[in-house]
């Protein structure tokens, strides 16, 4: 196998979720100030990336489109042990719903070359659609699984894949080319060892915009996506609470049933 | 003058906040419980990188220097200080052995100690006092091709988790008459002795080494016989205190962290107590403090990186880092208020962490004496 393609997406930490905030007019959600990290399901398609990497030797490219910003997630994935990085940024890009996300992450693909196998976390932890591997899969024509926890190569082009399906698992034999997204039970992410930061150094990030990859407008950004967005509410999940008025022996009574009503005693 | 991290360096962090996060905090109850160092965690550290961080590549190390140590230590430290403490007297082993050992020393002994596989410590003080270096009392004596070592080290860290100790003895009387040796432990006459039961810095164990007719060849001198001095001063004034002041620094930021945590989640009269002035300026002490001693720590190892003397930073950053580490723990124990001397909240452990600090690696009073050198040599008349 040549080359393999990990896609990565820099997400606020949520460690820091706390302090997001969201624009009552715009809507737009208030991220300044809060760290950004590589997609915690991404680090297990890298993770995956590289263990087949060190068994056959195949190249690992790491492809991402977001602004400028991700070149920090991506020397982070150079020096877990990925070769080289695409950034494909652009102000084009900007309000790209995960349609012409798919779009542009595949004139990535066709910028780097054909893989033979593709990873992908199976949703970020943003915004959780699930929906950027099937979609990627689809324009560049190749098969997709999803929800994988298991991965054993039976020899270098054929293996078993166990997914999670909803009330246990399936196995399914595949070959390469594929797209697989994957779960964080498949594997445990390595930590970013100090030779692999001092390798990273000298490793390529390639950044490509909107010209590099020569895209119709019409499918990027804002108008390319044909999602829009009705609203946005911030849930808030707090402590019921109810205050008892009356005589102290109406409360007593009524804090007695209360207790009897939900087997507390 | 650039005070910014570069983006290796922030990448360094992140690696050892990942790996600290991850794997330390659930060792922590047993090295508080037992005092013993978790050495299950030697080797993922020797793959990390931690154990061989100032070693050069060529005896198996990765060579990051200093500042790439100052900001291991503080991350570790951060999550549990013994473990930096444990690891910070580990490369003075590693530092002795590669800056006063021979080709065959170095060969030997550095890859093994940078890949985690061993451990190692050094050993100066004995019953008399760890200060007063020139009148130890442990002697070794050369009988043909062997050294007989024959007296007793104490306070020693790492003491009963090394491989070897690299130990200082007497060959002769006076400050010329110290020489380093390099000890395994199972040399015959050589043993550890009793495990202190220290208060704090749990995981990192301290005790007693006893040398009784311990017979050392020859080969195992460390530097030149008579350069024991040398060898002990460089390390603790270069490598100890750099080493100690980031285990400080690392205590001092998880005192700042846990202060403003507990303030912004209590709420009293109706809000958070972050909002009380009384309790923003102890807030404000502390971030003060930490501000300081990252500055005072990161420029110590500075120095030793560009080759340039650095013993008087490092007394200054060690002095000031670890005092002020107890003292803003004491501060975000009142902060937390009786739940503060509570076992359960961590505010406690570090207090008694940061209080272990002070003596360990040349006391508060032996910085001081070593800056009031440093201040009064500008002004030093020739009578």
């Amino acid at each position: 196998m040549k080359r393999i393609i990990v896609c990565v997406k820099p997400v606020p930490d949520p460690k820091h979720w706390d302090q997001v905030s969201m624009d009552p007019i715009t809507q737009i959600l208030r991220r300044e100030g809060i760290p950004t990290i590589m997609n915690p399901l991404d680090r297990h398609a890298l993770e995956e990336a590289l263990k087949i990497k060190e068994t056959q030797g195949t190249e690992v490219v790491l492809l991402s489109m977001a602004p400028p910003f991700a070149t920090s997630i991506l020397r982070e994935g150079l020096a877990r042990g990925a070769d080289w990085a695409v950034l494909l940024s652009d102000p084009a890009f900007a309000g790209s719903d995960t349609l012409a996300t798919a779009h542009i992450l595949a004139a990535g693909f066709q910028w780097i070359g054909e893989p033979e196998l593709v990873f992908c976390g199976n949703s970020s932890i943003d915004g959780s659609t699930a929906h950027i591997p099937s979609q990627l899969a689809e324009f560049l024509d190749l098969p997709n699984v999803m929800h994988v926890v298991g991965l054993d190569w039976l020899d270098e082009n054929h293996m078993i894949i166990t997914q999670k399906i909803e009330r246990g698992h399936t196995k399914l034999k595949a070959s390469p080319p594929i797209l697989l997204s994957v779960r964080k039970e498949l594997n445990k992410p390595r930590y970013i060892p100090f030779t692999g930061i001092m390798a990273a150094e000298s490793k390529e990030i390639k950044v490509l915009s909107h010209a590099n990859l020569g895209l119709d407008h019409t499918l990027i950004g804002l108008e390319g996506s044909p999602t829009k967005m009705a609203g946005l509410e911030i849930r808030r999940f707090e402590r019921e609470r109810e205050r008892l008025e009356g005589s102290l022996e109406e409360i007593v009574q009524s804090l007695v049933d209360k207790i009897q009503l939900y087997g507390i005693i | 003058m650039d005070f910014r991290f570069s983006e290796k360096e922030d990448l360094l962090r992140k690696s050892v906040r990942e790996f600290a996060e991850n794997e330390i905090p659930t060792k922590i109850e047993a090295m508080e419980e037992t005092g013993e160092f978790p050495t299950e965690l030697l080797e993922p550290m020797g793959k990390l990188g931690i154990t061989g961080v100032i070693t050069p590549p060529e005896y198996g190390g990765v060579g990051l220097g200093y500042v790439a140590r100052t900001i291991v230590l503080e991350e570790l430290g951060r999550v549990c200080a013994a473990m930096p403490m444990a690891m910070q007297v580990h490369h003075m082993a590693c530092a002795n052995i590669n800056d006063y050992g021979t080709d065959a020393q170095r060969g030997k002994y550095l890859p093994p100690l940078a890949k985690g596989e061993t451990m190692g410590c050094v050993a100066v003080t004995d019953p008399t006092g760890g200060s007063d270096v020139v009148g130890m009392k442990t002697t070794a004596e050369l009988k043909g091709d062997k050294y007989v070592l024959n007296g007793r080290k104490c306070f020693i860290t790492n003491s009963h988790t090394s491989d070897f100790w690299v130990v200082i003895a007497k060959t002769e009387e006076g400050a010329k008459g110290l020489s380093a040796f390099i000890v395994d432990k199972d040399t015959p006459g050589a043993r550890v002795g009793r495990k202190e039961n220290k208060f704090g810095l749990r995981g990192a164990n301290t005790g007693e080494l006893v040398f009784d007719d311990c017979e050392v060849p020859r080969e195992n001198l460390l530097g030149q016989e008579g350069g024991g001095l040398a060898v002990a001063i460089k390390t603790i004034s270069e490598t100890g205190r750099t080493g100690m002041a980031a285990v400080g620094l690392g205590i001092l930021t998880a005192v700042y962290e846990e202060a403003c945590k507990f303030a912004s989640e209590r709420t009293l009269y109706g809000k958070p107590i972050s909002s009380l002035q009384a309790i923003q300026f102890y807030l404000a002490e502390i971030f003060s403090q930490l501000e300081i001693c990252r500055l005072l720590c990161y420029r110590a190892s500075w120095l030793r990186d560009q080759n340039m003397r650095c013993d008087n930073e490092a007394a200054l950053a060690k002095y000031y880092t670890c005092e002020a580490a107890a003292n803003a723990a004491k501060k975000a124990i009142e902060i937390h208020g009786a739940y503060g001397i509570m076992r359960e909240y961590r505010i406690q452990r570090l207090l008694r962490d940061a209080m272990v600090t002070i003596p360990s690696g040349g006391t508060a009073e032996i910085a001081k004496v070593v800056l009031a050198r440093a201040a009064l040599a500008p002004f030093k008349t020739k009578s």
